[in-house]
């Protein structure tokens, strides 16, 4: 039986409208429906909750929802740069026009081509537009709103020639953008009509202790106060305003400024319903039902343009919902949207802010209960009511500063369960996390992506996600805000608790404590033995897992020779002989060629050496030389050549730095701004030998074109123009996460001291074997806790976490030359302990291209045909 | 005096929980002094790896067994029977060993526990 396919035209590709049509084709609403979607944008959908990270991403690729550019179902069209002008509701078609017209002021500049479209359901999802008040002056160059890429473009670019600017609106997104403008490196300014910050979400004590939180950060605030005009002859040179309440011409006050951002409020893009005679809602927005039907039945409108029950919206959140309701609508399924949670919880200038439920306390008999401390900088208040039986139930709250229980708090309100009998111990600073809250199963704990603690528990149980990462990608909890990854965590770790399974996070069956603690231990303690650690803290022997662990924290805290008579039966491996163990039991030595930059003396020697102990050599992808094949006992004497020609170790063996990689930088190359190659040279001899958790790769790129790779590495610095931006957390790999920027434009001195900070923080917190992506993803706060730690110093750990690099620092000295210069540790490199010059008969080789390589192994040895079997003979002493 | 037994080196050469290779009758030994002072010989070619290496392993316990980890692949190896503890279809030989007067030799392979 054959179906005729229908026609479902989308309008705008934004975030609901990527939503809809993703949840289409996972629905499978396209095994009946060809999907068409027009957006007006030039990109594909793009994280817009996201959008002030565009100043800090590479480009802007990284906040696309589609970065593949289109949808790998055929059956969806995606036309971008088309701006639909009209729908004929009788004859079911839309008219578009592409590339779409742009900038109105210059409508004929490019009339574009009108297209027309037929369609069987028409689904509007055009959004919202910033609403601009209509202030004199608003037409100036330099005015900006705060919507799409294209907008912090411009800004950006203004933004280089200016020293100060304006955000108009003191709400939740205008401290978005004057977050940006801070980043920008204006002297910000906020203006609010209101007597106080985000109006909406706060009260009076609330906003008040956001302004502190705020001005600290040389923003100025201006609360309660019209903006009279915007000055200036062509562009903006500043701003006029008199306080609020009063009349046109008393005093006024002016800021000077050459940028302007009106974050006044949106407005829903309902003007082609409105023209098509589609009913709207009497505040703007288009009117639909609880299926987001509007008054035609053939026409849908979802996110920040629909208008449910007469309601706007404008979170993503409810948008998404709307989405997946028209999904089952066209289905013929039964979902409804009766209304979303507005709660809010954000991260505004590093200054935690969250606002849910009924924050105003305006149900009846409710009550407030407030906790405040102006000191810190802190102020929490729940409004709950008192049931019939005497308990009581929150309604909703406000947190400033600290919004660290909102994760627990939030689903309370949704759930409505009983609070314990004293409900402030929750917002009381000391009890934190410590009271215990059952939540029933249905408490929605995701509400970006409507997750319930039952499907988490699911994914858990039953589909084996056995952390956050695994349930993030099973239910998408936590992909979006993030604000409820806390809770996910707890969820998961209750779980296993009550099915018994212990999450055991020790390091192995000799070490109950973590590798953190252990780093603590060490350090409290000050062991510098592994029996003295493993007698006080632990069982048994040890293992090939704790060894090397507690070597390497040894080796981090104190810097000693890894082959000292106490470590060295701890070492890993390859650190055991300061080598690369391969294939045949041969090793490869790879001397430290810092930066890739090497004479050619230098070169000629590596050449001659490889010569002289026929070793294979190759260039490495690591910007140096290794050369492979050494047998054990030769160790010492091919390094000792390298030592006297001036080379090092290069720690290839080592869970400690490897590389610094760099490009050629402004020393040649045309577009470099900065010395790559001088910093990453520096950077390779600072960090040289620094033991850590997982090897350390670091590169520097000299401009922007990023030949270095940096953003591949644990740290990654690019130059500009104003000196370096610091990247983290990258590497290659089999799992290969791209670095991400910590901090922009740093002079040199600063740029080290935040890497100082930065590399000591991982070390001391992080798990064994886990490189700095995955340990950046496991603090909870991810990169902002770095930026929080390392650029912030909140936790003013930063002068003693530079004091222990610069230990390092003043410490280190060349393994290889030390063990060449200590017959005891040298007595280690022989081949037999009877025969020490005598080659292992199991090694040989055979040659390829001119160079040796490893012989074939040829299977197991028989060991066991030489020597006779049987009972010795008594007292049998040769 | 019999030529089962050969002489590998001191007491003192080998270092608690640390290995050594030894040539004894024209074959690889890692020979192991563990913490209760015990010393063991086991065939020094790690069967998955096909190399020969195991005397350069980390020696430790696993839940009281006495083992070495191949450098290799991290194998482990009962020093006093050779099994492999992570796949019980393979093993490497164990040979007799003694101390007498501080001095440590290396006898003859040991038949297969059962
Ligand atoms: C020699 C070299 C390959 C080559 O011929 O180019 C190499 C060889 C080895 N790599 Fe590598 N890697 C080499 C560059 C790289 C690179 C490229 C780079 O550094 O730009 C990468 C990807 C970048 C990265 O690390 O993020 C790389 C990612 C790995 C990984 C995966 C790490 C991860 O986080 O997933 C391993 C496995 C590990 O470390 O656990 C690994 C492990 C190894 C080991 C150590 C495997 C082993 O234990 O035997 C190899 C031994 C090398 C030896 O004997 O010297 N190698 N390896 C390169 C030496 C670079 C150097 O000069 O030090
Ligand atoms: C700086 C900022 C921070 C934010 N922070 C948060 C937050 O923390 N939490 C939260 O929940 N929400 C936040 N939001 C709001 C969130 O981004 C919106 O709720 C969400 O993007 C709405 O999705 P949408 O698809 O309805 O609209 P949009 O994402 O705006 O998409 C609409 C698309 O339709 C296109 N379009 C419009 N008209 C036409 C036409 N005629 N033809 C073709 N295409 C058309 C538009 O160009 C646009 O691309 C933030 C918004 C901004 C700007
Ligand atoms: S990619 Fe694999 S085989 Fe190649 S060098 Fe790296 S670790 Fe060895
Ligand atoms: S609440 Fe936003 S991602 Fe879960």
């Amino acid at each position: 039986m054959t179906h005729q396919r229908s026609t479902l035209v989308v309008v705008g590709h934004g975030m609901v409208g990527h939503r809809f049509v993703q949840a289409a084709i996972e629905r499978g609403l396209t095994e009946t429906h060809d999907i068409v979607v027009i957006g007006a944008e030039r990109r594909p959908a793009y994280d817009r909750v996201a959008l002030t990270s565009f100043f800090a991403a590479e480009s802007a690729d990284e906040l696309s929802l589609l970065p593949e550019g289109e949808y790998d179902d055929p059956r969806v069209t995606l036309v971008l740069d088309a701006e639909v002008t009209e729908v004929d509701r009788a004859g079911r078609v839309v008219t578009y026009v592409s590339p779409a017209p742009g900038d109105v002021a210059e409508p004929l500049s490019n009339p574009g081509r009108v297209e027309t479209i037929a369609y069987d359901a028409l689904v509007l999802a055009t959004g919202a537009a910033p609403f601009v008040p209509l202030v004199e002056g608003r037409d100036k160059d330099g005015c900006f709103v705060y919507r799409t890429i294209e907008d912090l473009e411009a800004i950006r670019v203004a933004s280089a020639t200016a020293t100060s600017g304006i955000v108009i609106g003191g709400g939740l997104l205008g401290l978005e953008a004057a977050n940006a403008l801070v980043q920008l490196g204006l002297e910000t300014h906020v203006v609010e009509m209101a007597p106080r910050l985000m109006p909406v979400q706060l009260d009076g004590s609330g906003g008040a202790t956001l302004v502190r939180h705020i001005e600290k950060l040389g923003v100025t605030v201006h609360a309660g106060v019209l903006t009279e005009a915007i000055t200036g002859e062509d562009s903006v040179a500043g701003l006029r305003m008199r306080p609020a309440g009063t009349e046109e011409g008393a005093e006024t006050s002016t800021v000077e400024a050459q940028v302007v951002v009106f974050s006044a409020g949106i407005r829903p893009r309902d003007a082609l319903a409105r023209e098509c005679g589609l009913d709207l809602a009497e505040r703007g927005g288009v009117l639909v039902d609880e299926q987001c039907r509007t008054s035609d039945p053939h026409v849908f409108a979802i996110g920040e343009c629909a208008a449910p029950a007469g309601r706007m919206y404008g979170l993503v959140a409810p948008g998404y919902a709307m989405a997946e309701v028209v999904v089952d609508a066209l289905r013929e399924g039964p979902g409804t949207f009766t209304g979303a949670d507005m709660s809010t919880k954000l991260k505004l200038l590093g200054v935690d802010v969250a606002s849910f439920g009924d924050a105003f306390a305006t149900t009846p008999d409710s009550l407030e209960l407030v906790y405040s401390d102006a000191v810190a900088g802190v102020y929490k208040k729940l409004v709950v009511a008192e049931s019939e039986d005497g308990s009581f139930r929150l309604l909703g709250g406000i947190l400033v500063g600290d919004a660290s229980a909102y994760g627990t708090l939030r689903p309370l309100v949704a759930s409505g369960i009983a609070l314990p009998a004293n409900p402030e111990e929750l917002i009381l600073p000391a009890s934190r996390g410590s009271i215990e809250l059952g939540m029933p199963d249905e408490a929605q704990v995701c509400s970006c992506n409507d997750v319930t603690k039952a499907q988490v528990v699911h994914a858990v149980a039953e589909e084996g996600c056995e952390d956050v990462a695994a349930v993030k990608t099973c239910t998408r909890a936590g992909s979006t805000c993030g604000s409820c990854v806390p809770l996910v965590k707890n969820i998961i770790e209750e779980h296993f608790a009550s099915v018994g399974k212990v999450v055991d996070k020790g390091l192995c069956e000799h070490f109950r404590l973590t590798r953190q603690e252990l780093f603590d231990v060490v350090a409290v303690h000050g062991y510098r033995r592994f029996d003295d650690i493993v007698e006080a803290h632990g069982t048994g022997r040890g293992c090939d897992v704790c060894k090397p662990a507690i070597a390497s924290i040894l080796a981090s805290q104190f810097n000693g020779h890894v082959l000292d008579s106490d470590t060295r039966r701890l070492q890993d491996t390859n650190d055991a002989y300061l080598a690369n163990i391969q294939r045949n039991g041969t090793y490869s030595v790879v001397p430290r060629i810092p930066g890739g930059e090497i004479t050619p003396e230098k070169l000629i020697v590596i050449g001659e050496v490889a010569r002289d102990f026929n070793l294979y050599t190759k260039i490495t992808g690591g910007q140096r030389i290794d050369l492979f094949g050494a047998r054990m006992e030769e160790l010492p004497a091919i390094w000792r050549r390298l030592v006297d020609a001036g080379f090092e170790s290069g720690h290839a063996y080592g869970k400690s730095l490897r590389t610094v990689k760099s490009c050629v930088g402004s020393t040649w190359c045309r577009f470099g701004v900065q010395d790559s190659v001088g910093l990453a040279i520096a950077l390779e001899l600072r960090y040289r030998g620094l033991r850590s958790p997982h090897k350390l790769k670091g590169g520097v790129s000299g401009c922007a074109r990023e030949c270095a790779e940096a953003r591949s590495k644990d740290f990654g610095i690019i130059a500009t123009e104003k000196g370096w931006n610091l990247y983290v957390g990258g590497n290659g790999g089999a799992v290969p996460a791209h670095a991400r920027l910590l901090a922009g434009d740093l002079d040199t001195e600063t740029l080290i001291s935040y890497l100082d900070r930065y590399l000591m923080y991982y070390i001391r917190t992080a798990d064994r074997l886990q490189r700095t992506a995955g340990w950046i993803d496991s603090l909870e706060g991810g990169l902002d806790r770095v930026r929080e730690v390392v650029v912030d110093d909140a936790l003013g750990l930063g002068a003693e976490l530079e004091a222990e690099m610069a230990r390092h620092v003043g410490s280190y000295f060349d393994e290889w030359q030390a063990t060449l210069e200590d017959p005891d540790k040298l007595s280690r490199f022989v081949s037999f302990v009877n025969a020490p010059d005598t080659p292992d008969p199991a090694i040989s080789f055979t040659e390829e291209r001119g160079q040796i390589r490893p012989a074939d192994s040829e299977g197991p040895v028989e060991l066991g045909a030489l020597i006779p079997v049987g009972a010795p003979a008594e007292g049998a002493v040769r | 005096m019999s030529a089962e037994w050969e002489r590998v080196c001191l007491l003192d050469d080998l270092e608690v929980e640390r290995g050594v290779t030894a040539l004894v009758h024209g074959q690889a030994i890692a020979i192991f002094r563990t913490h209760d002072g015990e010393v063991h010989a086991l065939g020094n070619y790690d069967p998955f790896a096909r190399a020969s290496v195991l005397a350069r392993g980390i020696v430790g316990t696993r839940g009281g067994v006495p083992f070495v980890a191949s450098p290799m692949h991290k194998h482990a190896f009962d020093l006093r029977t050779g099994r492999c503890l992570d796949d019980e279809t393979h093993s490497v030989p164990v040979y007799d060993v003694a101390v007498e007067d501080g001095v440590v030799l290396v006898g003859r392979r040991k038949q297969a526990v059962a």
